[in-house]
């Protein structure tokens, strides 16, 4: 895609940089290990820690927050081990879909993750079903009393995320 | 020894066999389980939208270990970076510990435990040398294919030095204590794709193909692994990898308690085999002809 200076956002870069995870990407120097690294990479190459960091510098910030590969990383971590400038690449990965959050863009997939731990204090739910076929096997019954996490969640504004995607 | 088993979202629903041979293979080297109802899930699903939510997820689920005294243990290699990282940060920084502190609802967190893996405590704290004196039916004649992980040691900050994260040893050779040859093979490090499978299902689908196609060489009787959702990658999702790449796949995979226990003499129908969902009949057949 052709780089417009009209549209680049000179401050991206430091907002990035005042999120928690982002804070080594003006560090980077280009080098492409953590790309090389990348499983993800290998397999799809619209996937490129090297470019989405290029694209943060040069201030491309709506291609990069509106984009669908930021939601693309494993968080494998090779990246992060590799990295001759400790730009810490899965954390700012994680940066960046924080920052993709507050601006409106939310991947589908979490807002049914934050309805289930809002429910289930964790990913599925533990019925009764499932505590028969423990019990049967002669693993204990787990008895989750719930919404632990639903405050929490109400409380850090994240909640919200998922009563607004219900709601469409 | 005493910990607090902190069981994840996944194990104690998708992953009742690793569960239950952990219990079984714990109690037989003399670790103890401190149980509390009250853990929720880690923190990793929410990372991605807020840190902050997930790290005070962490830190509700440290300060209830911490009450019991006791260090944590975790199955889950997703749940043991979350975890671990968590408590690095929140023992490196007293004001944000602090901070956190006033929001966990009269729970509080000091800093003062450690986050293992299950694996890890098996490796480190029982000792290969220990374990090897508990085998009573080693698995010779077996061999094993390590499929370690990404978080079982990374990010490798948050486990001071355990392992090499580039050339790791650990589940090496706790498959070799069991009497069993561990198959060194190429791309051993290849990320399972798990962390993607509800963003991008043909990706991580992909992924999981890449070591399938890099094990298709070599004669093992197992993958063994020691995180609910690489199973699920390699195990659960096998039947779509297999349609997806246009190959046949047809390999069990284990959880390292599950093949431990049997080194250990725990009889297979108690480490949950019956779970495996690519069924292990050819595996305990040769099982049973060793015994007899």
């Amino acid at each position: 895609m052709p780089v417009k200076l009209e549209k680049l956002d000179p401050e991206f870069k430091f907002r990035v940089a005042s999120t928690p995870g982002g804070e080594n990407v003006t560090r980077c120097f280009a080098c492409g290990t953590c790309t090389l690294s990348c499983p993800v990479r290998e397999i799809d190459e619209r996937f490129n820690p090297r470019r989405i960091i290029h694209m943060i510098l040069l201030g491309m910030k709506d291609e990069v927050l509106k984009s669908d590969f930021i939601w693309l990383c494993t968080a494998c971590y090779a990246c992060s081990e590799r990295c001759p400038q400790d730009v810490g690449i899965t954390d700012l990965m994680n940066a960046l879909k924080n920052i993709a959050v507050e601006e409106g863009y939310v991947h589908p997939s979490y807002i049914e993750q934050i309805k289930a731990l809002s429910q289930f204090d964790g990913l599925y739910e533990i019925g009764d079903y499932d505590n028969k076929k423990r019990e049967k096997i002669g693993l204990p019954r787990i008895d989750r009393k719930g919404a632990v996490l639903k405050s929490i969640m109400e409380r850090t504004g994240i909640l919200g995320l998922a009563q607004e995607g219900g709601q469409e | 020894m005493k910990y607090a088993l902190f069981l994840g979202c996944t194990v104690p629903v998708r992953g009742m066999n690793y569960e239950l041979s952990a219990r079984k293979v714990a109690e037989r080297v003399g670790l103890e389980f401190v149980e509390d109802e009250r853990f929720s899930c880690c923190g990793f699903p929410i990372k991605a939208v807020d840190v902050e939510t997930s790290l005070l997820m962490s830190a509700r689920n440290l300060a209830i270990a911490e009450e019991h005294g006791v260090h944590l243990c975790t199955l889950c290699s997703a749940c043991n970076s979350t975890l671990a990282e968590a408590n690095k940060i929140l023992k490196e920084d007293d004001e944000l510990r602090e901070m956190v502190n006033e929001q966990l609802d009269g729970l509080r967190y000091e800093g003062t435990i450690e986050v293992k893996h299950f694996a890890r405590i098996l490796y480190e704290d029982i000792g290969i040398e220990t374990l090897k004196d508990f085998i009573t039916n080693p698995l010779e004649g077996f061999a094993f294919a390590p499929h370690y992980g990404c978080h079982y040691l990374k990010p490798s900050e948050a486990y001071g030095g355990f392992d090499d994260p580039e050339d790791p040893k650990s589940l090496d050779e706790l498959i070799k204590v069991t009497g069993a040859d561990s198959v060194s093979y190429e791309e051993w490090d290849l990320c399972c794709g798990g962390g993607i499978l509800g963003i991008e299902e043909d990706v991580a689908l992909k992924m999981a193909g890449k070591k399938w196609r890099n094990l298709k060489k070599y004669q093992f009787d197992g993958l063994i692994t020691i995180c609910p959702f690489c199973t699920v990658m390699y195990e659960s999702n096998q039947k779509k990898v297999e349609k997806l790449e246009g190959m046949e796949i047809g390999v069990p995979v284990f959880y390292y308690p599950q093949i431990l226990g049997l080194a250990l003499g725990i009889p297979p129908d108690e480490l949950g085999f019956k779970l495996n969902r690519v069924r292990p009949t050819k595996f305990l057949e040769k099982l049973s002809s060793l015994v007899s």
